[in-house]
């Protein structure tokens, strides 16, 4: 077998495992958190006959093992349980929270990501003169306000003084694409803000790395211009860090929205987990954080099996 | 004589230093050189290290690394200055009329692109050439330079051809623009005297036929006199003599120029073995873990007490893995070591402190073989300590008696490195391997980082330590004339196996072995002719097989 399926097989194997790993470890943190559902259902003046028969019907008395084996079974065929406080189906809710998140982060990230990658190309190119202290001042400025701040702040005054969109970002279904992106410019612009930062100071710092090489002298020396230089040669050479940087941030995204979209009245993940964290609905909190892990380790994932083929010498063995 | 195609007039180069502890200041590095290159022709800038050869070179271009910059003077190409140039006008020069071959290929190309493309690139970027055109051109190149498959070599990664290989792709791609100019940076220093060999007949070859000016850069004088036409001898940056190639080689004027000529001089008469061996290597067959090949076949050697083995062989031939088994680096798969009439263990865990004592060992980066922030005084006081318990005084005379034997003196006790010359540095190195007062000591390659000159001086050093140590050294090197000045016995080592042992005398007289014969004829001779002669015997040779 070539080297590079190997090693791609390696990675994904290793990732499933660590998913597995970590659905053991949401179960179990969900069961050893205090309080009881089925008091906080019932209320305080609930008779204990009646908690326990309430138990017995949730299945709170079977033993970790079998509810855990049962809970991942389900996960896996696409059936995350129903939820203990409303009884609604939680693949269903969640499907339609998810897909509002990532309707987010997909714009959050279209606008996002080629923007850090051009300003840390842009950053390279006029290196030590103002353009790159600029672009690295203003954005490790916005990485240093907390970002609900930065939403008031934007929602003062873009939305209360200009009046140009709208502070609360409600979408339904029947927008029409140009109203849901005008109600997510907010908190997209946000985002963009938080994560800005951190991909275009990673961009600049893994091209420079490179341009120390004998092959970007090679380049200079055939006349190529401080661009088709950046371009051509070293941003190739450059990816695989890059693209680490940016899954991690994607993984953000998706994953650490919670405060924006609370600040924003976002229908997204984060709302839906936050509410029931508060109401102690564990088949809910548990559905979420097994979504956020599974994101979280499928961006890495990605950005690991890019680096591995972006690699010449495992893409073209001798 | 018509324009000169290049013309250099009162060059001066400067760079900003940032020396630790210090403020930033500047400093020249070339003091005003005037040289000119003809249309066809070749210059040869010969120095050592620091001598300013390089910038000089990239200078023709317009070029400087780092903060180097030129700071005055006049560099004409085609009758134009291009000091006096736009940007836009030098990266046009750059390229297209002329272009860099560097040192080491392998790093000067992008890894992460094919041959062709790095090759056609100038070319295409200058409008000389179109892509197609470029390509052919380039397989024409490739062809002519003696690379296998021209056809289709360019749609390799670098990765994907050997040294050799890639620094004639790296010619092909100096040359693939027709530029007037090729400006060849040491381009054979990083390649085993065997491959140099082609190298140079290719390069000699395109320059011949290509009728392409070029400026060779190189440390080896016996290198340039095979390509050049005239020589320039650069030393601190300044010219010390400039001349026709004869003039350089044959009747050198100044004393720099003749102590170049005459370096590795040294005239060393053969020990006959005497006693009984101090390190027997006894059929060493090792392999690195996880591999599925032996580096090593069944090696013996023998070295005898005050006497030096030389191990001889280019990169590959497990000469270094060898200095790793006997050290205990590399505990062998089979055979073993014998060292002052006792069987060493074959893992480093399993040695006495006498053994580790008895047995030094001395590299070939003496920079980063020392603590940068340990004196001079510490790092040859530290084995007094470690293996004598000495203190205070008495280890502090001992350290300058050491200092007096290395010729460095008392002075330097509280020295770093870093204010240290190459040679002091590897001089220090000897001194702490001395200061164990060992039976044998390796020295693996521990010459070859330095400037001829200087690295002579440490040869003649380390053959007067041992006639007043009577210390035995496993002389670990590529190069024969190191070999011929300091052996007593040698072992020619290829492909993991001894191919040649004995007396230095009989190892390097006739009958040879082929890959001796190989080994020995492809050694750059300091005379005129010297590469064409080889290359007709070699011609004529596979004609009459």
């Amino acid at each position: 077998m070539p080297l590079i399926v190997k090693l791609l097989a390696q990675r994904i194997a290793l990732g499933l495992i660590l998913l597995l790993l970590v659905s053991g470890l949401i179960f179990v943190g969900t069961m050893i958190l205090p309080g009881d559902v089925a008091q906080s259902i019932l209320g305080q003046s609930a008779t204990p006959e009646a908690l326990e028969n309430l138990r017995a019907e949730l299945g709170l008395n079977d033993p970790p093992l079998q509810r855990y084996i049962q809970w991942l079974g389900g996960a896996m065929t696409g059936d995350l349980g129903t939820a203990l406080t409303s009884g609604a189906d939680i693949t269903a809710s969640i499907a339609k929270r998810l897909s509002n998140t990532l309707f987010l982060a997909f714009w959050a990230a279209i606008i996002a990501v080629p923007l850090a990658i051009f300003l840390g190309l842009l950053a390279v190119r006029f290196k030590d003169r103002w353009p790159d202290k600029l672009i690295s001042a203003v954005t490790l400025a916005s990485i240093s306000i907390p970002e609900f701040l930065i939403g008031y702040v934007l929602m003062y005054l873009i939305a209360v003084k200009l009046r140009w969109f709208p502070s609360v970002a409600m979408i339904n279904d029947s927008m029409s694409l140009g109203d849901k992106l005008s109600a997510i410019a907010l908190p997209v612009t946000v985002l963009t803000l938080v994560v800005l930062a951190h991909m275009m100071r990673m961009t600049r710092a893994a091209i420079l790395n490179v341009m120390q090489s004998a092959y970007i002298e090679t380049a200079e020396l055939k006349g190529l211009n401080g661009f088709q230089v950046i371009f051509r040669h070293a941003f190739p050479n450059a990816i695989a860090p890059i693209v680490n940087v940016v899954m991690l941030n994607l993984a953000y995204l998706v994953v650490g929205v919670v405060v924006i979209e609370v600040v924003f009245v976002y229908p997204g993940m984060g709302q839906y987990l936050v509410d029931h964290v508060s109401k102690r609905d564990v088949p809910v909190v548990q559905a979420c954080g097994l979504i956020f892990a599974a994101v979280y380790i499928g961006l890495n994932m990605v950005a690991d099996v890019v680096a591995i083929l972006s690699n010449p010498r495992l893409r073209h063995p001798k | 004589m018509s324009e000169p195609l290049l013309k250099v007039r009162g060059l001066k180069i400067g760079a900003t230093v940032y020396p630790p502890g210090e403020k930033p200041h500047d400093i020249d590095i070339v003091h005003g050189v005037d040289f000119d290159v003809q249309k066809g022709k070749v210059l040869g800038l010969i120095g050592e290290s620091g001598a300013g050869k390089s910038t000089i070179g990239l200078a023709s271009m317009a070029y400087g690394r780092g903060g180097v910059k030129i700071t005055g003077g006049e560099v004409w190409v085609n009758g134009r200055d291009i000091m006096q140039s736009g940007l836009g006008d030098i990266r046009k020069l750059r390229g297209g009329e002329v272009t860099y071959v560097s040192q080491s290929a392998a790093a000067s190309f992008n890894p992460a692109k094919k041959i062709i493309d790095q090759v056609v690139e100038a070319a295409v970027e200058q409008n000389k050439f179109s892509r197609k055109e470029a390509e052919d051109r380039a397989r024409v190149l490739f062809d002519k330079l003696g690379l296998p498959d021209p056809q289709n070599i360019g749609d390799r990664f670098p990765h994907q051809v050997s040294g050799g290989q890639l620094q004639r792709c790296m010619t092909a791609l100096a040359l693939c623009p027709e530029p007037d100019l090729v400006v060849f940076d040491e381009p054979t220093t990083a390649l085993d005297v065997t491959t140099q060999i082609d190298v140079l007949m290719a390069i000699k070859e395109a320059i011949r036929d290509t009728g392409v000016a070029a400026l060779y850069i190189t440390h080896d004088l016996a290198v340039v006199a095979q390509v050049s036409d005239d020589i320039m001898v650069l030393r601190h940056g300044n010219m010390v003599e400039y001349g026709p190639v004869d003039q350089i080689i044959n009747h050198p004027q100044e004393e720099y120029t003749q102590a170049l000529v005459s370096v590795r001089s040294i005239d060393h008469e053969e020990k006959a073995p005497s006693g009984d061996p101090v390190l027997s290597v006894r059929n060493i067959t090792a392999r690195y873990k996880g591999t599925q090949f032996d580096v090593l076949h069944n090696v013996n050697v023998d070295l005898y007490p005050g006497q030096t083995l030389a191990v001889v062989g280019e990169s590959g031939s497990g000469k270094s893995t060898l200095a790793r088994v006997i050290t205990g680096l590399l505990p062998p798969r089979e055979g073993e070591i014998e060292f002052a009439g006792r069987t060493l263990s074959s893992d480093l865990a399993g040695r006495s402190p006498e053994d580790l004592r008895e047995l030094q060992m001395i590299y070939q980066m003496a920079d980063v073989a020392m603590n940068p922030r340990q004196t001079v005084g510490t790092i040859i006081g530290r084995p007094l300590e470690f293996y004598f318990g000495m203190k205070g005084a008495e280890k502090r005379k001992r350290i300058i008696e050491l200092l007096d034997e290395i010729e460095l003196g008392e002075d330097f006790i509280d020295r770093y490195p870093a204010e240290l010359s190459g040679g002091q540095k590897q001089r220090v190195c000897i001194a702490r391997a001395l200061a164990a007062k060992p039976k044998m000591i390796i020295c693996d390659e521990v010459t070859s980082a330095l400037d001829p000159l200087v690295a002579d001086g440490i040869l003649k050093l380390l053959l007067q330590l041992q006639k007043i140590e009577d210390v035995a050294f496993l002389f670990i090197t590529h190069d024969l004339a190191t070999v011929r000045a300091i052996s007593d016995s040698i072992a020619v080592m290829y492909q993991g196996k001894v191919q040649r042992y004995g007396g230095k005398n009989q190892v390097l007289s006739p009958p040879f072995d082929d890959y001796t014969d190989l080994l020995l004829s492809s050694v750059p001779e300091m005379r005129l002719g010297w590469l064409e002669e080889v290359i007709a015997n070699r011609k004529m040779e596979s004609a009459g097989n």
